[in-house]
């Protein structure tokens, strides 16, 4: 066993020990479902980042930014600006309205079955795309880890995705909040070294470090290419890359308030105020770390440089090899550890929500009249649907291979969750004519169009039949105008008086679900 | 006090959203204005980029200082309605 190797599995044991530590800490509250509803606002904010700081952002964008410079950092702006639409339209309203999941807000005004049957499938689609870019990401850093065995990636994937699949069905699903926030912390502090030790290699000028960024020099089919990596247009070229930056920008930012894994982090909190105070924490933590990839993206490319990381493990493994230059195996170890507890972790939020999703909204409500028909059943649905989902981001994972980006990836699932969430999301709580056929058609409507594009895009398959690679442009604008036709189209004077009550109770919290005491 | 905090979240969203989507119109229709130097070999594309940093923290500043505000309203109109209806 390599050197590495042992230290790589020291530290995910160290981490795993820290989560359990934590989580036995306060036992009771966080042992339940949404926490007691006692998870303070920085709490909150530090889990919200957790969650969020996927694969995608430590492995993917520093790997957009060492492959194609300034169109990779598009990524880290959009994913923070994102936070704005979180704050400003959704974050407060949902926790005053909603019980556990997103269908429990679109159920309060509208009829529950069907509505709640494309809520959850919406929910499993967009996790289920997360949760690809995470598998891609930890076969990658695992088949790298393992370079001397001869387990290939998919060896890799099947394996560690089975691991963090049973680990989070039969042991995890206890402590996730602190596994994020753990996570969280460990991620901020291994990414803050990180730049560091890239900016010292520049002798802390950063005019020295941007002028390497502007002449970036790599071989392509045996030629020597020196390119700006400051200047736009290395990753989405001519004719439709400016359309594609565009239609990637909205799904970005639209996507994140349809999130379903964020989204139940604000039935976690007391109150509104609190989770209004945990949103701003999130977007100062995942400010910082997002400006932060700029150096780890600059330095991949400047210091390992474009062709030995597509070598060695592809461009997803750009900051854990930017890691081993700087500083040696120990450290690319550590690296490689907290990028696997960042996956463990994200896959943890992402099988909660969906499985949560589809055992409560569609097992439960929707086949069976919102009744179990015996005790413990919602759960053990839940976890088949864990693992059913984890199945299938393991075999699209293997179909897809190393070389997928999984930053692209996972904009691919906030494409979804921006054309089939947002709309209902938006409409429900402030539009008093929205119905329930509104509700279906618009989340029909945004995840058929948006998934359909997506498997006809150029990454997807040889019939371009769509020449963007990010069907947000689209997409979105089908969801919302679907929901808004379904909704003229019908009468439902039942919405309309119970929008009166959710208007108060979105604005006051009157009556909405409190803390609970232990 | 309702048209109050949505005239701020209105006003605060068309003002983000049209920032934000400037970016990449501007990168992806007119390189030519975004790649010119502003400081040192940095862009005004990269400088934009960063600028959405600053432009995101401080609207989220604005929005906590305003909602505290209507928190406080919010609070006096249900102490109001408490005590009208007797409860």
């Amino acid at each position: 066993m390599s050197l590495p190797l042992l230290m790589f599995l020291a530290f995910i044991a160290a981490t795993l020990g820290i989560t359990y530590w934590a989580a036995g800490r306060s036992s009771g509250a966080s042992a339940y479902f949404a926490a007691g509803r006692r998870i303070t606002g920085w709490q909150n904010g530090l889990a919200i980042s957790g969650d969020y700081m996927s694969a995608a952002s430590f492995l993917g964008i520093a790997g957009l930014i060492a492959f194609y410079g300034y169109d990779g950092f598009m990524y880290s702006v959009g994913f923070l600006v994102a936070y704005l639409t979180v704050l400003f339209v959704v974050a407060e309203p949902l926790r005053n309205v909603g019980k556990y999941t997103m269908a429990d807000v679109l159920a309060f005004r509208l009829r529950a079955r069907p509505v709640r049957a494309w809520a959850s499938l919406s929910t499993l689609a967009v996790s289920t795309f997360y949760m690809i870019a995470q598998m891609v990401g930890a076969g990658a850093l695992v088949s790298l880890l393992l370079a001397d065995s001869g387990i290939g990636f998919t060896g890799a994937v099947t394996g560690v995705g089975v691991l963090m699949i049973v680990y989070v069905v039969f042991g995890g699903m206890l402590a996730t909040t602190w596994v994020q926030i753990v996570k969280a912390v460990l991620l901020m502090s291994g990414t803050f070294l990180l730049s560091i030790l890239v900016l010292a290699r520049f002798g802390f000028d950063l005019g020295a470090f941007f002028d390497a960024a502007s002449g970036v020099t790599y071989q392509v089919e045996g030629r020597t290419v020196t390119e700006n990596f400051l200047e736009p247009g290395l990753y989405y070229r001519p004719p439709y890359g400016a359309l594609d930056l565009i239609s990637l920008g909205m799904a970005l930012i639209f996507g994140t308030a349809g999130l379903p894994h964020i989204l139940i982090r604000f039935y976690t909190v007391p109150d509104a105020k609190t989770a209004r105070v945990s949103v701003f924490w999130a977007m100062l933590l995942i400010g910082v770390f997002y400006m932060m990839t700029t150096f780890l993206g600059f330095g991949a490319a400047t210091l390992v440089g474009r062709n030995a990381i597509a070598d060695n493990g592809g461009i997803n493994m750009s900051a854990p090899l930017l890691a081993q230059a700087l500083a040696g195996d120990v450290f690319f170890a550590f690296i490689s550890a907290v990028a696997f507890a960042t996956i463990l972790a994200v896959v943890a939020g992402l099988t909660i929500s969906a499985s949560t999703s589809f055992a409560h909204d569609f097992y439960t409500n929707v086949l069976h009249h919102g009744r179990e028909r015996s005790p413990g059943e919602e759960v053990r649905v839940a976890r088949w649907t864990a693992l059913v989902v984890g199945a299938v981001s393991i075999a699209i994972a293997i179909i897809l291979g190393p070389g997928a980006n999984v930053a692209f990836l996972v904009g691919l699932a906030f494409a979804v969750a921006a054309s089939a969430n947002l709309p209902v999301i938006v409409f429900s709580l402030y539009w008093s004519k929205f119905t329930t056929r509104g509700a279906v058609w618009g989340l029909a409507a945004g995840l058929l169009s948006s998934i359909g594009l997506i498997l006809v895009s150029p990454g997807f398959s040889s019939l371009e039949l769509f020449p963007l690679s990010n069907p947000g442009i689209v997409s979105i604008p089908l969801g919302f105008l679907a929901a808004y036709v379904g909704s003229i189209t019908s009468r439902e004077p039942s919405a309309e008086a119970k929008f009166i009550e959710l208007n108060v109770r979105a604005n006051t919290g009157l009556g909405a679900e409190k803390a609970l005491d232990h | 006090m309702i048209v109050q905090k949505t005239r701020f979240v209105v006003a605060a969203t068309i003002f983000f959203v049209v920032f934000y989507f400037a970016l990449p119109i501007l990168v992806g229709y007119r390189p030519e204005w975004m790649s010119r130097p502003a400081w040192g070999v940095v862009n005004w594309a990269y400088l934009f980029a960063f600028s959405q940093f600053l432009m995101s923290w401080t609207l989220a500043y604005l929005y906590m200082r305003v909602a505290a505000r209507f928190d406080r309203m919010s609070e006096d109109v249900l102490a109001a309605t408490a005590d009208s209806t007797g409860d």
